[in-house]
């Protein structure tokens, strides 16, 4: 049974620990890289190492808490939420986290308010994101054709749609980043889906074979770009691309784009 | 804090030690509604930290377009020396350094290099959140690179540039 202290030490390891291929990826690219852009990733895996042996938040934006349960019926929705939202308080004063949680219209500070996505499983299980307001900033959804892009409703426009909006991003959201693309017919599916490819380890190849290639290009296309680490130019400006497809409405055409950053905040319980 | 800084150039690295300043979106606007002369001739650091107590724990850089719009007249009406944020700013911006000013970009997310040699002075306007409030900090060996300078130099233009051009070259 999910317990108050399951869920902060999940919210402890998230803040404070990135996932080991999320580390490899990064020190893949250091050794990549020469003269500014190799002295960013230094500085950033320097960062990453003070934070896991002084259990400190890798970032001061501790982001949007984004939890992914699989909920295998033995505890109710309900109870499950008020278990996150108890090891939130707790996790906001003790770890701590900054109180991210403002109200948009009066502007009242409370504390962090955690997005909760359940489904149904065989088996118990938690991936909790925590997502950065920066790489949040820079994400999109497109609506193809896009007269300006000159892209079309076919993988080579939901290609220019994505180079796009990393042109667009250049350091704002703190590469190198991690990519997840989504194509479908609703607005709110292709936001979802999209930032549930960020959930995928960075070596997680897909089931998919058109989309497989789609990634790995797509990769080699953004690392062309030069934006590179905090943008300040490099040969690294994307650690992984992760896409997914759904069904459209014959109207329409989505593409969503996630952007994650390099504190790529992911961990999960009991899976 | 005896830089300069109107000699540096892009590409330039600097250690900062003295007095820097947080400001977020409601100290910009107090800032520029009220005369607040602490931050006279100082330096200006985009930076929502987390703070227990008087520990900063972590405080690296926050996006600094959104601040455009407040830029030019904070630097004609405080005299600020040097900006420290992540990303870059506008033209307008580019323009208000002139002569006067540099902004330096910081690592976004390497919240704990920053830290590492930071007191926190003081605290003002401690109402407008943990986020939000205006910090006095003391920093050493600070490390930041100047990507936009005071005569006219943008390293975040030069890139976007040369980001445009490859995507027409991939496309």
């Amino acid at each position: 049974m999910l317990s108050e202290k399951d869920v902060f030490e999940l919210y402890r390891k998230a803040s404070t620990e990135l996932p080991s291929d999320v580390v490899e990826g990064l020190e893949r690219a250091k050794e990549n890289e020469k003269g500014r852009s190799k002295e960013i990733l230094e500085k950033i895996l320097e960062n990453v190492s003070i934070a896991k042996r002084n259990s400190k938040p890798i970032c001061q934006d501790t982001g949007i808490p984004i939890f992914y349960v699989k909920n295998d019926g033995k505890q109710s929705e309900k109870e499950i939420g008020e278990i996150i939202d108890q090891a939130t308080k707790k996790a906001t004063d003790e770890i701590p986290l900054r109180p991210n949680a403002i109200d948009s219209i009066s502007g009242k500070v409370s504390g962090n308010k955690p997005v909760i996505h359940f489904e149904e499983s065989d088996k118990f299980g938690i991936d909790l994101l925590m997502k950065g307001g920066g790489s949040e900033n820079v994400s999109r959804i497109y609506s193809l054709p896009d007269e300006r892009l000159g892209a079309n409703r076919d993988i080579k426009g939901v290609r220019k749609c994505v180079l796009d909006a990393v042109i667009k991003a250049q350091g704002k959201g703190c590469p190198p980043y991690i990519l997840g693309i989504a194509t479908g017919g609703s607005l709110e599916e292709v936001a979802h889906l999209s930032k549930r490819q960020l959930l995928r380890k960075l070596n997680d190849e897909n089931d998919d074979s058109e989309l497989k290639k789609f990634e790995k290009e797509l990769l080699q296309e953004i690392n062309k770009l030069g934006i590179g680490p905090s943008g300040l130019g490099g040969k690294t400006t994307a650690l992984a691309v992760k896409a997914a497809k759904s069904y459209r409405h014959p109207a329409s055409f989505f593409v969503g784009i996630s952007f994650g950053c390099w504190a790529h905040r992911r961990q999960s319980y009991g899976h | 804090m005896d830089i300069d800084f109107t000699k540096l150039n892009i590409g330039d690295k600097v250690l900062l030690e003295g007095t820097i300043f947080t400001a977020r979106d409601r100290a910009h606007l107090f800032f520029l509604e009220n005369d607040f002369q602490k931050i006279k001739n100082s330096i200006i650091y985009h930076c929502g930290p987390i703070v227990k107590g008087n520990e900063v724990i972590a405080a690296g850089p926050t996006s600094s377009s959104r601040f455009n719009v407040y830029t030019k007249e904070l630097i004609d009406k405080y005299g600020i020396k040097a900006i420290i944020g992540k990303g870059g700013m506008d033209k307008n911006v580019l323009e208000a350094l002139r002569g006067r000013a540099v902004y330096l970009s910081a690592i976004g997310g390497a919240a704990l290099l920053y830290t590492k040699n930071m007191q926190l002075r003081n605290v003002y306007k401690p109402e407008f959140g943990m986020t939000d409030a205006i910090y006095e900090l003391e920093v050493k060996d600070f490390p930041v690179v100047v990507t936009m300078d005071s005569k006219g130099n943008n390293l975040h233009e030069e890139i976007l540039r040369k980001s445009e051009k490859a995507y027409g070259e991939v496309i």
